[in-house]
């Protein structure tokens, strides 16, 4: 059954939370012990991790500016989290002033912080929404007002798809956010993937058992499918560095370390 | 004072090694070209506080804060920038002040950042718990406004059955207060009228058996008064899954419920009297056949009241209802008490129920409550009404017997206890029961089985002893009954002398027989038989008999002559009778007169002698009796000889009825007995079988054989 939405989510504080993990690996101190803990115990175990997070950092920002440069002006970021730097808007406007970006995440706490944030600037919103529950995000005023113009859309699922379960059905999700986008959109999308490190995927699902947000690692081609009515662009579903690099040497020697994939597709 | 104390080479080599350093790691993340303008400014502070002077340690101090605005807050970057900047000449041993310098800009643009991000982290999670307060609160608000404000009744309770909270309308519900309510248990709430099943239920949803229950439910409101709630029940569980709270909705359905009661009471209570009524009863009885325990009793009392037709008709019928409300009333005031049910089933017919009979006894027990409350006389009006009632009882084993067959056992038994004089009560008995259930079969169907054609009639041989010759034949009425089969007139005759029907069915015979008869001699002559037809008393009272006959006689064309009535010795009994006349009549059209079953009534020889017969037919018992082990044989024959002189003597021709064997039939030859009939000479048969006969045997048959 699904539950009312006039219910309120809590905020809980006592548990380790994705997204300030996420920021604490990134070397910022939106974070707090239980957070800190977390993310100690997973580095200790996976040394790569900080790494493997700018990895995913720096693919947003050059998914982004990919979208930025072929035209795309507005920005659904699904997942937000705690934009510690490089916030799509601050990428996007170094292309397009113009460009105007809605912020989504089920966290009361990053959402509160990207309110803070963005407070002053009018073109950002910040939406406190589940993908799980798709309809109700895609049902959202920010959201419909940003698809209404008809203008192309990129739409960011960074790092957050790995957080829904198979139960619930992360690609009947991501189709129903594809139609209701306009031709030109894109989908940005990067995600866990099994077989970058697989000695290291069971302990790791085992560590984030602890969070509200289970991680769910898939294959390649799993992750591939959720491109499904997209045309992927070149080179299609990569590691991390692999995606677009600024340099060759940017690549490095083992892209499959950074474990992570990740694509950007367009809606003809 | 810019000059340049090294050689631009050695300056360009660091910026290499400084782009080198921040384009790593962190640096992936950041777009290429705000990277390269970091790496320029930041180099270009390093330079002038390595060079430049007065030495400014400041500069050095921006660009480690710089480095910590961009993000780069990794400690590694501090120590290669620290080993890189070391490598660099600088003016005047200023070599580690710079570091030093850049270093502490570092840390305090880090430290400064990270109380900066603290904050707001802080600031953000106190928003968001706030928000969370706020939105618990307007939550919780209209959880309230709903509990509250509900239509519909909700209580709280724990899992050890507790009331905690409940709302307005169950209040009202309950036509209580709170204090009322919140404390009490919810096992209290138990009503005699509870549903089966659903305390179990309520068990198994605090127990964590079951998530949710609905029934219809009664309670009983703070004020005695009864109401009816569709109830439904849910069972809340904490996070780990266990029982915590029952939450219980309820919906006052009193007065659906009392619509549907009025309806089904309507449906099943006689509307004049308030008792149930027939439906009601039957539906009763027959649940005490569904699943009986062995052994289990049960008793009925068919009540009918005495007189009451004469009330009603006398009186109108106003006083006849409220005479039979009187009557319900105190039946009702009698024998509920006992725990038995009153019903009416209609007219002024009523019926007691013992549900749980003890045994007899108690069933007589009720049969007399129910003549003592009648015993007394209604005061109606102006009217000082004397009612009786005759009460049949029956009292079984439920396993011994059906609901159908029960109450036409109890209602065939009343019918005794009316026979029997009014104002009784008689027991049921299985004999009786038997022979009533003929007669009650017989009366109910009779009046329309002679326009159906259901009666037929066959005729049994008499033969004269003397030659063996076919003498007559006694017509004898039969009735095909569809559902008994053929009955005999022994089996229809007094209930058809009882209701009256006997005039027409016996003109009716007349009609067939004589018919057949007339047939007979017009086909064989001389051989035909005489006809022998049975009169029944009322028939030989009745004043229009005479005419009757003489018009069949004519229509017919029967020889009257050929024509003998058989009348019984109750036919007429006084010298001033009556019917003496209608014999005499029968007699003048010339039809000869027979008496039957000579011998079993009163016998008195007296009127014998007045009556104008001529025949004499000893009854079937003096024969049978003779083969009776227990009775002397020799005496029997004395008897029937006796009666044969007697006969003789008073110039009658005499029968003997019953005989079955070829010695009886030669015995009663010898003594001198006239004609015979029994099963020796013929049962009764078909006509075509007697026309047969007459063809066939033209100079008689051996009476012996």
């Amino acid at each position: 059954m699904r539950r009312p939405n006039w219910v309120p989510e809590g905020t809980d504080l006592d548990k380790p939370n994705a997204a300030r993990v996420y920021d604490y690996y990134l070397g910022g101190s939106h974070n707090f012990e239980v957070d800190r803990e977390m993310a100690r115990k997973a580095i200790a175990l996976w040394p790569e991790l900080p790494q493997i997070m700018r990895s995913n950092r720096a693919f947003l920002r050059r998914a982004v500016q990919f979208a930025a440069e072929r035209g795309i002006g507005r920005f659904l970021d699904i997942g937000s989290g705690i934009p510690t730097f490089g916030a799509v808007h601050e990428i996007a406007r170094a292309i397009r002033p113009e460009a105007r970006v809605v912020y989504v995440d089920r966290d009361p706490v990053a959402v509160a912080h990207s309110r803070l944030l963005l407070e002053e600037d009018p073109g950002s919103s910040v939406v406190q929404a589940d993908v799980r529950d798709v309809e109700d995000l895609m049902s959202r005023p920010e959201v419909t007002e940003l698809l209404a113009a008809g203008e192309p859309v990129a739409v960011l699922l960074v790092a957050v798809m790995h957080f829904v379960q198979d139960a619930e059905d992360p690609w009947k999700l991501i189709a129903v956010i594809r139609d209701a986008l306009p031709p030109g959109s894109a989908l940005v999308l990067s995600h866990a993937s099994l077989e970058g490190r697989p000695d290291q995927a069971e302990d790791h699902q085992r560590l984030y058992r602890m969070t509200p947000t289970p991680l769910t690692m898939r294959t390649h081609e799993q992750i591939t499918a959720m491109f499904e009515g997209f045309e992927l662009v070149e080179p299609g579903v990569v590691y991390l560095p692999q995606w677009r690099p600024d340099q060759p040497e940017t690549v490095g020697e083992h892209p499959e370390r950074m474990t992570g994939v990740a694509g950007v597709g367009l809606r003809p | 004072m810019t000059e340049a104390p090294e050689p631009s080479s050695g300056a360009e080599r660091f910026h290499e090694d400084w782009a080198r350093l921040l384009s790593g790691d962190h640096g992936t993340a950041v777009h290429p070209g705000l990277l390269g303008r970091l790496v320029s400014r930041t180099a270009g502070l390093l330079h002038r506080a390595q060079l430049d002077h007065p030495f400014e340690p400041q500069l050095a101090a921006e660009a480690g804060a710089e480095l910590v605005d961009a993000h780069f807050t990794d400690p590694v970057v501090l120590a290669r920038a620290v080993e890189l900047l070391q490598r660099q000449r600088a003016a005047d041993g200023r070599g580690p002040a710079v570091s030093g310098a850049f270093a502490a800009g570092w840390a305090a643009a880090l430290r400064e950042r990270t109380l900066r991000e603290q904050e707001a982290i802080r600031t953000a999670a106190d928003v968001a718990r706030k928000e969370a307060e706020r939105a618990l609160r307007a939550s919780e608000a209209r959880f309230r406004a709903l509990f509250e404000s509900a239509a519909i009744g909700i209580g709280i309770g724990d899992t050890n059955g507790n009331i905690l909270a409940v709302n307005k309308a169950l209040q009202e519900l309950f036509g209580a207060g709170p204090d009322d309510m919140i404390g009490r248990r919810v096992g209290d709430l138990v009503h005699p009228e509870d549903a089966d099943g659903v305390w179990e239920a309520y068990e198994d949803l605090i127990s964590g058996k079951r998530d949710y229950f609905q029934f219809d439910k009664p309670y009983y409101r703070q004020d005695g008064e009864i109401v009816w709630t569709h109830l439904t029940v849910s069972l809340i569980r904490d996070d780990d899954g266990l029982p915590q709270y029952q939450v219980a909705m309820l919906e006052d359905v009193t007065d659906r419920y009392r619509l549907q009661e009025r309806l089904r009471h309507q449906a099943t209570h006689d509307p004049l009297t308030g008792l149930p009524n027939r439906a009601a009863f039957f539906e009763r009885l027959e649940k005490l056949f569904e699943d009986p325990d062995p052994g289990a009793r049960f008793g009925l009392c068919y009540v009918d009241l005495d007189g009451f037709k004469v009330v009603n008709d006398s009186l109108g019928h106003d006083t006849g209802d409220e005479l039979l409300c009187a009557v319900a009333a105190r039946l009702k005031a009698a024998l509920t008490p006992l725990g038995h049910l009153v019903a009416r089933l209609g007219g002024d017919e009523f019926v007691v129920l013992l549900e749980k009979s003890r045994g007899e006894q108690e069933a007589v027990a009720a049969a007399k409550t129910v003549l003592k409350a009648l015993a007394g006389p209604v005061l109606i009006g102006d009217h000082k009404l004397a009612v009786g009632a005759s009460v049949g009882v029956l009292e079984r084993r439920v396993s011994t017997t059906t609901p159908g067959a029960a109450v036409r056992a109890a209602d065939l038994t009343l019918y005794r206890a009316k026979e029997a004089g009014r104002g009784r009560w008689i027991l049921f008995d299985p004999k009786e029961n038997a022979r009533a259930v003929s007669r009650y079969a017989v009366s109910v169907r009779m009046p329309a089985a002679l326009d159906r054609g259901e009666f037929f009639i066959d005729y049994q041989p008499l033969y004269a002893l003397a030659d063996g010759r076919l003498a007559a034949v006694e017509a004898l009425v039969r009735w095909r009954h569809p559902q008994m089969g053929v009955l005999g007139p022994d089996e229809f005759v007094t209930t058809a002398e009882e209701t009256g029907l006997i005039m027409p069915l016996g003109r009716w015979v007349l009609e067939q027989a004589c018919g057949q008869a007339a047939d007979w001699i017009k086909r064989f002559g001389d051989a035909a038989p005489q006809l022998n037809v049975n009169l029944a008393v009322r028939q030989a009272r009745s004043a229009a008999l005479v005419g009757d006959l003489g018009r069949i006689l004519d229509t017919t064309g029967l020889d009257p002559a050929r024509l003998q009535l058989e009348i019984t010795e109750s036919t007429v009994v006084g010298p001033e009778d009556e019917a003496l006349r209608t014999l005499h009549g029968l007699v003048g059209l010339g039809v000869s007169l027979a008496v039957d079953d000579f011998g079993t009534g009163w016998s008195n020889l007296a009127y014998l002698r007045d009556l104008p017969v001529s025949g004499l037919k000893i009854a079937g018992s003096f024969v049978g009796d003779l083969h009776d082990p227990a009775k002397d044989e020799e005496t029997g024959w004395r008897i029937v000889s006796g009666l044969v002189s007697m006969a003789h003597a008073l110039g009658l021709t005499v029968t003997a009825e019953g005989v079955e064997t070829g010695r009886d039939a030669e015995r009663l030859r010898v003594i001198g007995c006239d004609w015979a009939q029994g099963w020796h000479f013929g049962r009764p048969v078909r006509p075509s079988e007697i026309a047969r006969r007459i063809a066939e045997e033209p100079r008689g048959r051996p009476v012996a054989d």
